[in-house]
């Protein structure tokens, strides 16, 4: 099975190495992993790589690894082994040390560096997976968790204020959540509260045309519960709102979700866990009953070298960014936007539009002049109008919709069974959110 | 051992796989393992170590097959993608007689594929883009429907780009080609260069069976007289040329005019070499040819002379009166002032072709060309799902199956081999083992429990006597192909503490040999190794002396370790 697991900074410096087998060189192999990693060819794939010759030591190692976070998660192992098996412990062990940490980054894994390898004995053993079940682990950990502030439900001025719907209609600071679940000690004055995230991932594709190509949304609602181990009995229900309208092709379900009810009523029951859980996955393709966020119109003229480009949202939206390359050679732009909070600037070759904010409805235009050299040819030839000049390429656009689910899926409530031993009554957080994966738009 | 759960899991597992009693009753067998895959207080990781040990049994009637199969259903929908597709594995391996059973079980998991295919984590779209490769080997319309899902988004790291460009080629038929082509084309001007052009060599291969659009579209990119589109275009005509003879006629009216924004050595041979070969269809091939020729002395790749004197001759045959100046130029640099060896022959050879008399030339280089239709050159037909389905999920898919070759033979010669001095055997064999690793130290193999006592010395009368006293334990045939030196095998034995009491000379018919070891508690195994070349085959007879079966099973993987790998080196 594993011989080694290490974690890597996006430099390559280790953080953790822990050997597993005994069977292998040294620390050495970390170094080696990195250099493998930023010397591969371009089109060969580093998520599975091997050494073959060079010394004995590390023969015939295969090197399997992650990014999260910006960290490098890797796990060295001689035998063939399953690659889904490996990755989904590879992303398991980051949720987990993301849950125990608070979240996952460098400066969190250098404070935490005896909780890490305290995690890491106690989920495997020579190798073999033992468990990566919160529940069960957290009998066995000692070590505290160390924060870098306190956490202080109070601190509204951080940036990226989310809105959350509440029954309190309260709002939580985006960071929130981010603080570690686990601590051992009954802390009275921690909240006990549950996360609801209904994220969705937008992937669509419009042809110069304007058609539609391709649309695609993943979804997946994600539960991340701070309820402490000393209640009696705790069950989630949720009840995602699948109203008439809306269906999704293909959905997937956490073991521990209880389906009972789904069928006539749509409720999961759920007995969850401390930490962070996903407790449904879903897909929809090709058939969206809400229509797109975003239309953009752009006209481009080319004896003047000038383009416009139009967008119309629909809901609102946040930090809009749309990136349009250029043809080669291009060198100066000129603007005029709608509003004065937007900005643009010519970047590594391409065209940034950056908006903070847009309300649904409106119509941004932004026209953008630019010099484009004319490429040599044979004088009989000349520059068709009609086709955009090389390098113009498609306009891809991210952005973040909060509120609003491409699907229609809607969590309709969130039922907590508890009870609390001298605790206040839990909080619930439930947040919708919709963001682009791929949103092209071929010119 | 993993943990499973729960020492129940672990002990049933124990003595259903390990325990000779429980496997030679088959209905406990059964029981046991029926019990192991009903227990659901498992987790996911033990979910796919039990579907991993369940790869080992075999099951004995086609009821027991579809009894276990209807058992393990439930795997195959859990939310893990690593018990998906282990269950999907032990499926399509249980299942090897049963094809209809197997379409059945990959039909079931094409949904989760093409979850994974989309998913946010980069490296599990990777690996399942591989499998889906895989898969398409075999079954080559699977995807076709979704082909949609496989189209390229521009924030992807270039190694999933071009994976599915790929499973977009092999998923193309009738009702998606228009769209796949159109996709395709909007790559061939994406701004990297090395993916542009891997979209070109994509809609090349595609070609092949939709030739008419494919060389539109390829015209049409000519149009644009971009250098790394031009050279990739003229070597993917090159190409297409020899396999479908039919599209010549477009190609040839497609070339004037590109050769200007060619740069790079594979784009002129590409060039050089369509103009030598259809040079008669196309108007002003010999003034091209003659830039060439021209700027000769400039010309740094060797190759492109090589191309451009063939491709001049053969144009000569066709239009002599416009070649004839310029291929005496040609040859008389490449004889006089070239200095690379092998352009310098190639000309001398043409010379005193030439000189033999043109008919002789015609009859040379006009020869009737192979019928690549015959097959040939057309990809390796659908393999078989068996062939490839105790690779799946694995690392196999994910390198590739020639990679995993290269690396595996590396990789396994270096753990089980014992030592070796440098016979002659053993240096022929296998550039794929370094120099180095002739001296490294043996390394015996994992014999469990088993301490075989080195320097044992037995006389050959003691052992003919025990020999003829102890019945037979344990038999067993391995596979042998071709000769063997009997002195390496000797080493070999020698270095696992096996001595070979008596051996036949090599090329005896049939070839014996009789070998003793000892172990550390006094336990004696006497072995008779037995070759009949006729059936190509090993046949190994051990007998012990105290009848212990644990022992005598390490015995036995420690011979047939030794003995398969002295067949691998030799092979």
């Amino acid at each position: 099975m594993i011989s080694q697991f290490f974690i890597l900074s996006s430099k390559g410096d280790p953080l953790i190495y822990k050997d597993f087998r005994g069977d292998s060189g040294g620390r050495d192999v970390a170094e080696l992993f990195y250099r493998k990693l930023t010397g591969l060819p371009g089109d060969e794939s580093p998520v599975v790589m091997v050494t073959t010759g060079g010394r004995r030591h590390h023969e015939g190692r295969h090197f399997i690894h992650i990014r999260h976070s910006g960290l490098y998660l890797v796990v060295t192992t001689s035998e063939n082994v399953s690659p889904f098996g490996l990755l989904e412990l590879l992303s398991r062990l980051a949720t987990l040390l993301g849950d125990y940490c608070g979240s996952l980054g460098e400066g969190t894994i250098s404070r935490n560096v005896a909780l890490v390898y305290e995690l890491l004995d106690e989920v495997l053993d020579y190798g073999y997976v033992q468990t990566t079940s919160t529940e069960m682990l957290r009998n066995f950990i000692q070590t505290e968790a160390v924060v870098s502030k306190p956490f202080s439900l109070f601190d509204l001025s951080s940036v990226g204020l989310f809105g959350a719907e509440t029954q309190q209609s309260k709002v939580a600071p985006s960071s929130a959540a981010s603080r570690p679940v686990l601590s051992s000690r009954s802390d009275q004055s921690q909240k006990n509260e549950v996360f609801l995230d209904v994220v969705e991932r937008l992937s669509v594709l419009i042809a110069s045309n304007g058609s539609l190509l391709k649309v695609d949304v993943q979804g997946e609602i994600r539960l991340k519960s701070f309820l402490p181990s000393g209640s009696v009995r705790r069950e989630v229900s949720l009840f995602p709102g699948y109203g008439p309208g809306i269906r999704v092709d293909e959905v997937s379900f956490h073991s521990f979700v209880n389906l009972d009810e789904f069928e006539s009523h749509r409720i999961l029951r759920l007995q969850p866990p401390q930490g962070e859980l996903t407790v449904m996955r879903y897909q929809l393709s090709d058939d969206l009953p809400s229509p797109l966020p975003f239309r953009l119109f752009p006209s481009v003229q080319w004896d003047r070298g000038s383009g416009r480009s139009t967008l119309e949202p629909k809901p609102r939206s946040l930090n809009v960014r749309l990136h349009l390359p250029l043809p080669r050679g291009v060198i100066s732009l000129s603007q005029e936007l709608s509003s004065p909070e937007q900005k643009a600037e010519l970047a590594e070759g391409a065209l940034r539009w950056d908006l903070p904010r847009v309300q649904g409805g409106s119509q941004l235009s932004g026209l953008f002049q630019m010099d484009v050299p004319r490429p040599p040819g044979p004088p009989s030839h000349g520059l068709s109008t009609s086709a955009p000049p090389l390098g113009l390429g498609p306009a891809s656009l991210s952005f973040e919709l909060p509120r609003h689910t491409c699907s229609g899926l809607q969590v309709r409530f969130l039922r907590l069974a508890f009870r609390p031993c001298g605790n206040a009554n839990p909080h619930k957080w439930v947040r919708h959110l919709s963001h682009s994966d791929a949103y092209v738009i071929r010119i | 051992m993993p943990y499973l759960g729960s020492e129940d899991v672990v002990k049933e597992l124990k003595k259903a796989l390990c325990n000779p009693h429980i496997q030679a009753d088959r209905l406990r067998y059964r029981n046991v393992i029926q019990r192991v895959i009903r227990m659901s207080k498992l987790d996911q990781w033990g979910q796919a170590e039990v579907l991993n040990f369940l790869l080992r049994y075999q099951p004995r009637s086609e009821e027991e097959l579809f009894d276990i199969l209807n058992l393990l259903d439930s795997f195959l929908k859990s939310g893990s993608p690593g018990v998906v597709m282990g269950a999907t594995k032990l499926f399509l391996i249980l299942a090897k007689k049963f094809p209809h059973v197997q379409t059945d079980v990959l039909v079931r998991v094409k949904g989760p594929l093409l979850a994974a295919c989309s998913s946010e984590s980069r490296e599990l779209c990777f690996v399942a883009l591989c499998h889906v490769r895989q898969i398409l080997h075999s079954l080559p319309g699977h995807f076709s429907s979704h082909y949609k899902k496989f189209f390229c988004s521009y924030s992807e790291p270039h190694y999933i780009k071009l994976q599915k460009v790929e499973v977009l080629c092999e998923l193309v038929n009738d009702e998606n080609v228009q769209q796949v082509l159109e996709e395709l084309r909007g790559y061939c001007t994406d701004v990297s260069a090395d993916f542009a052009q891997a979209a070109i060599f994509a809609i090349g291969s595609i070609a092949r069976t939709y030739t008419d659009q494919c060389v539109q579209i390829l015209t049409e990119l000519l149009g644009l007289r971009q250098e790394h589109i031009t050279t990739v275009v003229v070597q993917t005509f090159r190409d297409l040329v020899w396999l479908c003879p039919q599209c010549t006629e477009a190609v040839c009216q497609a070339l004037p005019g590109c050769e200007e924004n060619i740069q790079d050595s594979e784009g002129k041979q590409a060039l050089i070499w369509l103009l030598g070969v259809h040079g008669e269809r196309i108007p002003n091939a010999p003034y091209v040819l003659e830039d060439f020729v021209e700027n000769v002395k400039s010309e740094t790749f060797p190759a492109v002379k090589m191309e451009l004197l063939t491709a001049l001759l053969r144009l000569f045959l066709s239009r002599p009166a416009e070649c004839q100046d310029m291929l005496g130029r040609l040859l008389y640099y490449c004889i006089e002032e070239e200095k690379d060896m092998a352009v310098r022959d190639r000309g001398l050879f043409y010379y005193r072709l030439l000189l033999v008399g043109i008919d002789e030339v015609k009859r040379i280089l006009c020869s009737p060309k192979s019928d690549p239709t015959l097959g040939l050159l057309e990809d390796p037909a659908e393999r078989p799902v068996n062939s490839w389905a105790s690779d799946f999920n694995t690392l196999v898919p994910v390198y590739g199956k020639s990679r995993w070759a290269t690396i595996s033979k590396c990789h396994g010669a270096e753990r089980c081999g014992p030592e070796l001095p440098k016979t002659s055997s053993f240096a022929a064999s296998g550039p794929l083992i370094p120099e180095e690793n002739k001296e490294r130290v043996q390394e015996v193999p994992d014999s469990g429990t088993l301490m075989l006592v080195p320097n044992l010395q037995l006389t050959a009368d003691y052992f003919e006597k025990t020999w003829l006293s102890l019945k037979v334990a344990h038999q067993q045939v391995l596979p042998w192909q071709g000769e063997f030196h009997p002195d390496t095998l000797q080493m070999a034995l020698q270095v696992v503490n096996i001595q070979t009491i008596a051996m036949s000379r090599a090329g005896a018919r049939p070839w014996k040999a009789y070998l003793s070891a000892q172990d550390d508690t006094g336990c004696l195994f006497l072995t008779e190794l037995l070759w009949k070349p006729e059936n190509s085959e090993m046949q190994i007879s051990v007998k012990q002396n105290e009848t212990r079966t644990e022992t005598l099973k390490s015995f036995i993987s420690v011979l047939e370790t030794v003995i398969g790998t002295i067949e691998e080196i030799k092979s």
